[in-house]
């Protein structure tokens, strides 16, 4: 134990004399917090439409104009035929073109029902597929209105559709994303830190050789090992606490559940991703072979994680392997705690999970360090 | 019959079809300055790390302060001080902060530490530059510095790896002094070098050629046996058949 601390002494002394990390401690999850969630919104706003009206009829410009006030929508312009759309569509100005043929007016009073053909640029799939969505919306609720007004008079019965959905949002009421991302981005914060900084620090201790010099001396591979991940853990709670302080100032997320129970996943949490960050560097040589390592990692982690997607929609495969990231678990548990409230109960089997990935990983990163080859 | 330092039986260490310590046998005397030479290449630095304990031997025999380099290694590593090749003390330390670390890691204890650490900033003459970074430090001063952390825990041997390349001939004369006090103290040194003027200094000396210790003696007997007087002399005509490069 005596070791450790000399261990512990030189790695703190180390740390704090290097004004990247202590600038990485503060400032990083400041700007990341801050920025990030402005920038990074799946709510599509500002769909631009192009129409093509056939029929210049009054139907037609009720139509047109229900489009143009729900908000989600942009006039992108009013060409004379399909093809002109297409080449707004072409030139980008356009996501979506609705054609409205012509007849319109007539079909609808005389037969009830009328078709319109919507074509949507799918290069920005998510854009186009909301805005379809949207359109669809739109035009079902027109279509409505007109049920109402062409039946109503004839028929006395109460309502003209059968089944109306309402839905209300639990645990974010308004629906809003930065409910959904912020807590996100916090986790995103504490895996870059345990993924790369320790990674980094023993590999660079690698090439400028100290690591040889610490080798040949008596010091155990846990006591490396652990000294490297103490000093690390601190660094990551307190970057951790950063981010939570920066949440409840800036967009006013205090966690609904209990902030021990959150603080202890964040542990756990942070001791799993520094064990594959001990991991990496047992098996790089150099700082760039290490980042492209622990990039690779990253990369899989964030996209099958949920942290972008919902999980839920993946196939199974995917599903499948999303459980064996980390970051998986502990996003569903710090949303879970920051925006649900849940408590250790609800949350116990992912605690399990998590300590589960830190005890494997760090004992392999134990297990490979090697001081004699 | 005196103790052994370190005794090696055909040591030998392959990577693949490369043999780059081939069957080398000797022994170092407790109290011994050896000169562990050889032209680059010849395998000196992969037969040191093996007798340090951070490379395993492909075959042979070898103990180091009685301690077995197959299985013994950790107990080996208590009882060396090793100053690589490389300069390994960490820039963004301090002197004294270095000195702690490494005294603290061979587990001399605070007080002591402390004590040490102030004779020794005296004796080297770095009072004012204690407290700060070794980085800043010139590469003479480094080097007597990394040597003295090296031997500060009192090991029984110290394996210096070329510890005066790129030093001036001022500083090496000032390091091999460092090196003759660290013998009289009872340090068994061992020490590998491209200076002849230094394998001069040493008691007995090795001379590596391919992997393979050609010659082993005193450099007096081995001036005698190549009737030469110089140890160039000597290293030339052992190492001038080398088949491999030098890099």
């Amino acid at each position: 134990m005596k070791l450790l601390r000399f261990i512990l002494q030189k790695e703190f002394r180390q740390i704090f004399r290097d004004k990247t990390i202590l600038a990485m401690m503060f400032v990083v999850p400041t700007m990341q917090l801050i920025i990030l969630p402005l920038a990074a919104n799946f709510e599509v706003k500002n769909v631009n439409i192009a129409y093509v009206d056939h029929d210049h009829s009054s139907y037609s410009q009720k139509l047109i104009n229900k489009i143009g006030s729900s908000g989600y929508f942009h006039i992108a312009g009013t060409p004379d035929s399909y093809l002109g759309g297409l080449k707004l569509i072409e030139t980008g100005e356009a996501d979506l073109i609705l054609e409205i043929p012509s007849g319109f007016e007539r079909n609808l009073v005389r037969e009830g029902s009328q078709k319109v053909n919507i074509a949507a640029d799918a290069i920005n799939g998510t854009k186009s597929n909301i805005g379809n969505a949207y359109l669809n919306v739109v035009l079902a609720d027109f279509s409505r209105d007109l049920d109402i007004r062409f039946k109503l008079p004839q028929t006395s019965s109460i309502s003209p559709s059968l089944i109306t959905l309402t839905s209300t949002n639990w645990y974010n009421p308004r629906a809003e994303y930065k409910y959904y991302m912020v807590p996100g981005i916090l986790v995103l914060l504490l895996t870059l830190i345990g993924g790369f900084i320790t990674a980094l620090n023993i590999v660079k201790e690698k090439e400028i050789g100290t690591i040889e010099q610490i080798n040949v001396t008596p010091i155990q591979k846990w006591q490396f090992i652990l000294g490297k991940l103490i000093p690390f853990w601190i660094v990551g709670m307190i970057v951790f606490t950063v981010g939570l302080i920066v949440m409840y100032l800036i967009y006013g997320i205090f966690p609904m559940g209990s902030l021990a129970v959150l603080y202890l996943f964040g542990a756990v949490y942070l001791i799993a991703l520094l064990g594959l960050g001990l991991l990496i560097s047992t098996f790089a040589d150099t700082q760039l072979q290490a980042m492209f390592i622990a990039f690779f990692f990253m990369m899989i982690f964030m996209l099958m994680s949920g942290f972008f997607t919902s999980t839920d929609s993946m196939p199974n495969w995917a599903r499948t392997m999303s459980e064996f990231t980390p970051v998986t678990h502990f996003i569903k548990v710090v949303r879970l705690i920051v925006l649900k409230g849940s408590g250790l109960n609800e949350v116990g089997k992912e605690l399990f999970y998590l300590s589960i990935f830190a005890v494997v990983l760090n004992a392999l990163a134990i297990y490979n360090y090697k001081k004699t080859s | 019959m005196e103790n052994k330092a370190i005794v090696c039986k055909e040591l030998t260490k392959q990577f693949g079809d490369f043999k780059a310590v081939d069957k080398i046998s000797f022994e170092v005397s407790e109290g011994e300055i050896f000169g562990f030479l050889g032209a680059n290449g010849a395998g000196k630095t992969t037969a040191m790390r093996i007798l340090c304990g951070l490379s395993y031997p492909t075959s042979g025999e070898a103990s180091v302060a009685g301690f077995d380099v197959y299985k013994q290694q950790e107990k080996i590593k208590k009882n060396i001080g090793y100053m690589s090749q490389k300069f390994s003390l960490y820039d963004n330390l301090t002197i004294l902060e270095n000195i702690e670390f490494y005294g603290g890691v061979y587990g001399v204890s605070r007080p002591e530490i402390k004590e040490r650490s102030t004779e020794l900033v005296k004796m080297l003459g770095l009072e004012k530059e204690a407290k700060k970074l070794v980085g800043g430090l010139p590469l003479g001063w480094k080097q007597k510095l990394a040597f003295s952390v090296a031997v500060f825990h009192r090991p029984k041997i110290v394996f210096l790896d070329e510890p005066t390349g790129g030093v001036d001939p001022i500083t090496r004369r000032q390091f091999w002094d460092m090196i003759y006090e660290a013998a009289a103290s009872g340090i068994t040194v061992f020490v590998t070098t491209h200076y002849m003027d230094e394998a001069e200094y040493c008691n007995r000396i090795s001379i590596m050629v391919d992997g393979r210790v050609e010659a082993i003696d005193s450099p007096a007997e081995l001036k005698k046996r190549f009737n030469t007087t110089s140890m160039d002399e000597v290293f030339y005509e052992l190492a001038r058949n080398a088949q491999r490069a030098a890099d």
